[in-house]
């Protein structure tokens, strides 16, 4: 039996064990209120742990388990809720416990039907004030700093806080930068905001602590629409920088601000 | 159809039913009425099915006039509640003639709940008809508004259920996966600690005030944010609790203390704003055990119901009221209130 104590630690299987045992945490189970549970990858963020994360979530879905009501997602860790009067936590723990043992999770490739979406941004100007600052901490020229913004495409690491947000990573060393010790009372829906190496796009108007460094047009929300979710985790964000001329016309003439997507996988 | 014409309505009054389960990994929270005993209440006293649309009112007021005769029925935190004038009974059911203006008011705080007969008619947004108004979905009632109730509404109204469980007595957490990054101290002055819920609570969250210091976890822990649910209690950055509800954001990375019991979340909701509440810890087996008792009494609820004893001599105007639909002979509601 599991509890919420945080010292239930699980093994992954055998592979995990032998080929890196001192980088790699091992999976930890533990219980989420009283009818959850979760199962962490990784107590920090990285490649291995946010695939591992995304394919057992993948395969607990597959699985169709009775009792669960609902899975998700974070950066490195599954969520998962069950009816109480349909499962038990004993059962439910067994269950997670087989799954982690029956592949090594780390190893695991990215989901299909990945898309890479192409999305114009204004980086700077008063749209997103908070770009020369972000440039400057980073140890770049403006210039500079919106060609290391454009230059790859990012991974949607995750897509949680508020409705179809990614987080999108990682950028490269220069922008581990913290999060402001105040917050912005309000950046608006499509604020590219950065901080510790990772960027979020706003799907809905919010404060934040992060740095407000761009400005898209991209609605990543749509209740009414048929596929209310733009983004899934897995999919990359590879950003354009635009004029604020071009940004004004994609805002009032692009439902989807421009974005456009190719499926990469 | 008959139709709620919105007079006057304060902020914080939404159109609410069981929400949006099943976008977590999108992002959405689940939303809903916020207190979703007082959800389960009314659909009880009017005899309907839980997931019709309710009015739920966030310490604030509302004044409708109603088109047509309809049943209501009043549950969550009491507020001040008239019919053309004369005096509601709360956690009830009552049936109101065509025309009547109904007035909510002096609200003590916290969530209260108008339901009616046949549901609110909305269209449904990703399966709901919830107001999620941090995701954008929905809006606030607002004077002027029309809302549209279902004509097929047959069954009886003056009825009426305990306001159960009591708001005293500690509330019940469990452990979170973080609760041990707190020493052991700071969870025994956790628990013997007095806290009141601070005046700027919304549908997100609520967070508590106390005499004395704020809490913190050891020192040097960096959290990854994390799936959180409600009832989570997360300590900010201030040391003060924040307890999570239903509208929250979907991950934090703020360590939690405890997560309150589903089954004690409307006892902690309903508590008033002045009222001292405090926490205990219970172990998941016990949780779970309490949990899945308040399911069993959930389900019998409607043997609870008993029929709205009302003096007539208190009732100024009462040739004018619809008594039928509230008709009982008073001993036939110990079977089957159906």
């Amino acid at each position: 039996m599991v509890t919420g104590d945080g010292n239930a630690q699980r093994n992954g299987n055998g592979v995990i064990m032998t080929t890196e045992p001192a980088q790699r945490s091992r999976p930890l189970v533990s219980t989420l209120g009283v009818d959850g549970f979760l199962v962490s990858f990784g107590a920090q963020l990285s490649e291995p742990a946010n695939r591992a994360a995304l394919a057992y979530r993948a395969a607990l879905e597959t699985a169709d388990i009775a009792g669960i009501a609902e899975t998700a997602t974070s950066l490195t860790s599954v969520y998962l809720r069950f009816d109480l009067a349909a499962a038990d936590h004993a059962r439910m723990c067994q269950t997670l416990d087989d799954l982690l043992d029956s592949r090594d999770w780390y190893a695991a490739s990215l989901p299909e039907g990945r898309r890479r979406w192409r999305v114009p941004a204004v980086f700077g100007t008063d749209l997103a004030p908070q770009f020369e600052e972000a440039a400057r901490l980073a140890g770049l020229s403006p210039a500079q700093a919106v060609a290391a913004l454009c230059a790859a495409p990012l991974r949607v690491q995750t897509i949680g806080f508020a409705p179809g947000q990614p987080y999108l990573g990682e950028l490269p060393a220069v922008w581990n930068i913290p999060r402001q010790s105040d917050l912005t009372p309000q950046v608006p829906q499509g604020a590219l905001a950065l901080a510790i190496r990772q960027m979020v796009l706003f799907s809905v108007s919010t404060p934040t602590g992060w740095r407000h460094v761009g400005q898209t047009a991209v609605r990543l929300f749509r209740p009414k629409a048929p596929d209310p979710f733009l983004l899934r985790p897995g999919d990359e964000v590879h950003f354009t920088a635009v004029s604020r001329d071009a940004f004004e016309t994609l805002r009032a003439e692009d439902a989807n601000g421009g974005a456009v997507a190719e499926v990469i996988g | 159809m008959a139709q709620i014409i919105v007079k006057k309505a304060g902020p914080g009054v939404t159109l609410q039913d069981e929400g949006r389960a099943g976008y977590l990994a999108q992002g959405l929270s689940r939303g809903g009425a916020v207190d979703r005993l007082a959800l389960c209440e009314g659909a009880v006293l009017l005899g309907q099915s839980t997931d019709m649309a309710a009015i739920e009112i966030a310490a604030s007021f509302l004044t409708i006039e109603i088109t047509a005769a309809v049943r209501i029925a009043l549950t969550g935190v009491p507020m001040r509640a008239r019919c053309n004038g004369d005096a509601l009974v709360w956690q009830a059911s009552h049936a109101l003639p065509a025309g009547s203006t109904l007035e909510l008011s002096a609200s003590a705080g916290g969530y209260s709940y108008l339901h009616l007969g046949g549901g609110v008619a909305a269209d449904d947004v990703l399966g709901a008809k919830s107001a999620h108004l941090a995701a954008g979905i929905g809006q606030m009632i607002a004077a002027g508004d029309r809302l549209a109730i279902s004509d097929h509404d047959a069954g009886r109204a003056g009825l009426a259920l305990a306001a159960e469980p009591s708001t005293k007595g500690a509330i019940r957490l469990v452990a979170t996966p973080q609760t041990p990054l707190f020493a052991d101290a700071e969870l025994a002055r956790f628990t013997a600690t007095t806290f009141r819920k601070d005046s700027r609570g919304n549908r997100m969250g609520q967070r508590l005030v106390l005499d004395g210091g704020g809490f913190g976890a050891k020192a040097g822990l960096a959290i990854l944010s994390e799936t959180v649910v409600p009832g989570d209690i997360q300590i900010t950055g201030d040391g003060a609790p924040f307890v999570l509800l239903c509208e929250c954001q979907t991950t934090g990375g703020y360590p939690r203390i405890g997560t309150i019991l589903p089954c004690d979340l409307p006892r902690f909701l309903r508590t008033p704003a002045n009222e001292a509440i405090t926490f205990a810890f219970v172990s998941l087996e016990e949780g779970v055990k309490l949990e899945l008792a308040e399911l069993v009494r959930r389900d019998g609820l409607r043997g609870h119901l008993r029929p709205l004893i009302r003096d007539p001599h208190t009732i100024p105007d009462l040739l004018a009221y619809q008594l039928i639909s509230g008709v009982t002979r008073g001993d036939d509601l110990d079977g089957d209130p159906s």
